[in-house]
């Protein structure tokens, strides 16, 4: 709204006069911080994520007790399948092992997936979309091609026959670890995530490229590196973090649906995925454990809900029409 | 006088926003009457185009608008859907500024004037056909009856902005709002266009108003002017005297900003317009007014007469403005 | 005229098509055979096949080695494809047909599919156009937080949900499966009974996800600038609404209404599964499970030709809905 082309003026009275008139004017990074918090669903799930995320970083601490640690026990077939209780706030499972704490190591171990992937997924899907979009040409063509294909395949089937191929090529298992490993799924996620990244980013830059203020860069020489570390990263920020959100949820979700079919990560015994204990919830439902359904589906469809919120409030907060309207 | 076929009273428009409530427009008075072209001039911000939006109807429902608008008689600020149905397109009929994004895209030009026409006249669909080519040839468009099967985004600019014209006078309205045509269009075309607008307005006796940034548009056009400032009208005046005689220090401002041959420097006006968010009292132009004083600032000078124009700067009768040499 | 340039694009495009088919199809080709080893799972599966029995295994599936070895073993394997199920290799385990079984997956999954995006997608389209008539409105607010909800719950979780209450613990419908165990013949009303879960948890989906992109998409549309002129025009709110907002908002919803139906005869694996139904979801978990070539081959040829004939077909459509699009 302020026009910062406008000479300035040397008076003290006009000045002064300025002053009273102009509100000062909020930068974009404000202006986009307040839409963001404008929108409720995403302002109580940033402060869910943070207790949460505060609660499982700290997992040695607020954890009751260790992964697999049995917390009563459970020869002679009793104190299995305890309900919640004092001892164990939402109950143990088949070996007696505290299902909340179990909890807190899974959310912690799946949201590192998550992360981990989809930050590696952003990285290259952000390289070759930007790289794409402004170069064009054969690269642009051959990329599209490959990624709408890969894109318009069930997710799964690629995942898992991705799954298997990977698995089975030894230099690769030798990089990326066994099939099993979270090292693996994690690459795994990142491999096939970052194409959907990579249609969002290099459908930006095109927006952008068009636009004055790059013909204004290149007028005054900038270099392509430039232009594209300078002016158009930080203003597809808005899309490239959305995609983020969306990558982590899709990676835990991912995570989980392979567990579901067994074909999920296994941490060993220091550790426990959330894909895992919802693995285990599909048996807890039969015996109708309801404890061992809820809690870990629950914090999933948490885990899912708040990012999915947060996602929607970054999207509010790019989008600059909100700003008139009730 | 002839009477007015559009005649505005203290027109408000005041939009709800996030950070509060921003006052647009601030009291607006206008008449137009047939086959005169009334030019509004303002900077981006000055609230013209809001002003005729909201009395169409046409702004988003966070704006407030009050004050009187009528058309024919009949009122439009309040009015039912049902009415402002009656009175767009038939009674008043706008051209925006941007014909490319105006006209929707996937519908030849053709059905989207016969869309215009059977929206208000009880026409078959090839009567109706018939009259949009005629429309197109109205307006100087070759071809007529090939290019109306044709789809926008096949015209030129210059062209695009003619089928908006055909578009607009197809229901023969009383009034026609033009937005900005002229803005988006290449200088040649510019001309072009406002010869068309200008041809309609006499031979039609249509009661036109221009709304644009454009000072060499109302020279070339306009029979009277209404200058705009922050939301409000500071000088109305007819256009020789208005370029002769101005008598608000903003419309004198404005007319020194426009280039001329041997100046060796611009000549700007210093300072930027307000933030509506928070209008000021007094007069929103004093802070970068070179011949303000303190009373500018405290009251909200109202319209006066001074010589044959109107004006709201207090002091426009002692001062002499005009184009400085 | 335009519509011979669009006749032109699909001829020119399909001609695409084959070839395309056969190089995608030759990459799967080298996935599943380096994934899945074929000879391994053979003899998984068979635990006291002999060398001969092992080796003619080979042989019928063309199952070469080395570089070169792959390439002949796929035209030779694609060369019995063309030929008609009939002379499909067998599948690993008890030397059965693979088409029989492959045709039941695929109507199974075409019967649960079809009906879910028979109701899912005109219901979801229909709830987004409501909701963004009047933005900000009760039912936009609760459409779309509902939307929300529906969308971000992963589709295992709510279909045990669902199977937890409506067939566990209520009793009111059967667990899974197409008929219950056991049943011969044609029953409609119990086939529908048996349905119903399943294509719940589908249609929760489709709906959530097609309305939520309507909306955004309309609401995107109604703020352009020809939505002003049409309703300066003084046309009617509804005529606004359809002939110039959702004909303009369905142009990107199209594209990928074409990309989701294709790609939806891979079978919607997890529904399949939670619910032990029989389709193209769960025939691909067990080939895959089971490493079976010659189960996993025809399947994925199916599932790349139906994906790249709905490709075309995506495009074809956008090109026709949008005159701007230019086809050469």
């Amino acid at each position: 709204m302020t026009d910062d082309t406008a000479p300035a003026v040397d008076t003290v009275e006009a000045l002064d006069a300025r002053e009273a008139l102009n509100v000062k004017g909020l930068s974009p990074f404000q202006m986009a911080r307040k839409r963001y918090f404008h929108h409720k669903g995403a302002a109580v799930s940033t402060v869910v994520m943070a207790i949460l995320l505060f609660i499982v970083v700290f997992a040695p601490l607020t954890a009751r007790y260790g992964v697999n640690q049995q917390v009563l026990d459970i020869s002679e077939g009793k104190n299995q399948y305890l309900s919640p209780r004092s001892i164990a706030w939402m109950g143990t499972d088949q070996i007696g092992r505290d299902l909340f704490s179990r909890l807190i190591w899974g959310v912690r171990t799946s949201l590192f997936i998550g992360v981990s992937s989809a930050i590696l997924s952003v990285i290259i899907g952000t390289a070759v979309g930007a790289i794409a979009g402004l170069r064009g040409g054969w690269f642009d063509d051959i990329m599209m091609r490959v990624t709408d294909l890969f894109l318009a395949f069930p997710f799964i089937v690629i995942i898992i026959i991705m799954r298997a191929f990977l698995g089975a090529v030894p230099w690769i298992t030798g990089i990326i670890g066994d099939v099993s490993s979270i090292r693996f799924i994690i690459a795994l996620f990142a491999i096939f995530g970052w194409m959907g990244v990579a249609r969002l980013v290099r459908g930006q830059v095109l927006a952008l490229k068009e636009r004055e203020f790059i013909e204004a860069a290149r007028a005054v020489g900038a270099s392509n590196t430039r232009i594209v570390l300078s002016h158009l990263l930080p203003n597809s920020i808005g899309p490239i973090l959305i995609a983020l959100t969306l990558s982590v949820i899709g990676a835990i979700v991912g995570e989980s649906t392979l567990s579901f079919f067994g074909l999920g990560p296994q941490p060993g015994a220091d550790a426990v995925s959330l894909g895992q204990l919802v693995e285990l919830s599909a048996e807890g439902a039969k015996q109708g454990n309801w404890w061992m359904v809820v809690f870990p589906c629950g914090a999933l469809v948490l885990l899912a809900i708040c990012i999915n919120f947060i996602g929607d409030g970054m999207r509010d907060a790019v989008d600059a029409k909100m700003d008139i309207g009730g | 006088m002839i009477a007015s076929l559009l005649s505005l009273k203290d027109l408000r428009v005041t939009f709800r926003t996030m950070n509060g409530q921003v006052s647009a427009v601030r009291g607006v008075d206008l008449d137009v009457a047939p086959g005169e072209m009334v030019g509004v001039v303002g900077e981006s911000g000055s609230g013209k185009s809001v002003t005729f939006l909201g009395i169409m109807g046409l702004l988003p429902n966070s704006a407030i608008i009050s004050g009187s608008a009528t058309v024919d008689g009949i009122e439009l600020v309040g009015a039912e859907n049902k009415t402002m149905r009656k009175v767009r397109g038939k009674k008043i009929a706008m051209i925006f500024q941007d014909p490319l994004s105006a006209l929707n895209p996937v519908y030849r030009v053709g059905d989207q004037i016969v869309e215009m026409i059977q929206s208000h006249q009880h026409l078959s669909k090839s009567a109706a056909s018939a009259r949009a080519v005629e429309l197109l040839d109205i307006v100087g468009i070759p071809q007529p009856k090939q290019r109306s099967r044709q789809y926008p985004h096949e015209f030129s600019g210059g062209m695009r902005q003619r089928v908006m014209i055909a578009m607009a006078i197809s229901n023969d309205p009383d009034v026609l709002i033009a937005d900005e045509p002229t803005t988006a269009l290449d200088v040649t075309v510019q001309a072009q266009i406002l010869e068309v607008i200008q041809r309609i307005q006499k031979e039609m006796n249509k009661a036109v108003v221009m709304i644009t940034h454009d000072l060499g548009v109302i020279a070339r056009v306009a029979d009277r002017v209404q200058v705009m400032y922050a939301g409000r009208v500071v000088e109305r005046a007819g256009v020789d005297e208005l370029f002769s005689h101005p008598t608000h220090p903003y419309s004198e401002g404005l007319l020194n900003s426009l280039p001329r041959v041997g100046q060796s420097r611009l000549q700007p006006i210093p300072g930027r317009p307000p933030n509506m968010l928070r209008p000021p009292d007094g007069c929103a132009f004093s802070a970068r007014c070179e011949y303000a004083l303190d009373v500018c600032r405290t009251g909200m000078p109202e319209l006066r007469r001074v010589g044959p124009s109107m004006t709201a700067c207090i002091r426009a009768a002692e001062l002499t403005l005009g184009v400085k040499a | 005229m335009g519509g011979c340039v669009l006749l032109r694009f699909i001829v020119r495009r399909l001609l695409w098509v084959g070839p395309t088919i056969v190089f995608v199809t030759f990459l799967v080709y080298i996935a599943i055979r380096i994934g899945f080893n074929p000879e391994a799972s053979y003899m998984r599966a068979n635990p006291r096949a002999t060398e001969a029995k092992v080796q003619q295994y080979k042989d019928v599936n063309g199952l070469y080695e080395g570089a070169w070895g792959y390439v002949r073993g796929y035209f030779r394997w694609l060369w019995q494809f063309v030929q008609g199920p009939d002379a499909w290799p067998r599948s690993i385990k008890g030397r059965a047909e693979v088409w029989p079984p492959l045709r039941y997956s695929i109507f199974n999954t075409l019967r649960l599919a079809g009906i879910a995006s028979m109701i899912g997608i005109p219901v979801g389209l229909g709830i987004g156009i409501l909701a963004a008539r009047k933005p900000g409105s009760w039912f936009d607010s609760i459409a779309n937080t509902t939307a929300f909800f529906a969308g971000a719950v992963p589709p295992f979780v709510s279909g045990v949900v669902l199977q937890l209450v409506f067939a566990v613990q209520l009793g009111w419908l059967p667990v899974g499966g197409v008929y219950s165990p056991g049943h011969q013949g044609f029953d409609l009303v119990l086939m529908i009974k048996h349905l119903i879960l399943p294509v719940s948890v589908v249609i929760i989906q489709t709906v959530a996800g097609y309305s939520r992109y309507m909306r955004a998409s309309l609401l995107d549309v109604k703020s352009s600038d020809f939505v002003r002129t049409a309703r300066a025009k003084g046309l009617s709110e509804r005529t606004v609404l359809f002939r110039h907002g959702v004909r303009n908002a369905m142009i990107p919803i199209v594209t990928v209404l074409a990309l989701d139906i294709g790609a939806l005869i891979g079978g919607l694996i997890i529904t399949e599964k939670i619910f032990n139904y029989p389709g193209m979801g769960v025939f691909f978990i067990n080939a895959s499970g089971k490493g079976d070539f010659p189960q996993l081959m025809p399947y994925m040829v199916i599932i790349v030709t139906s994906i790249l004939l709905f490709n075309l077909l995506a495009d074809v459509t956008y090109a026709f809905l949008d005159p701007r699009i230019r086809l050469d």
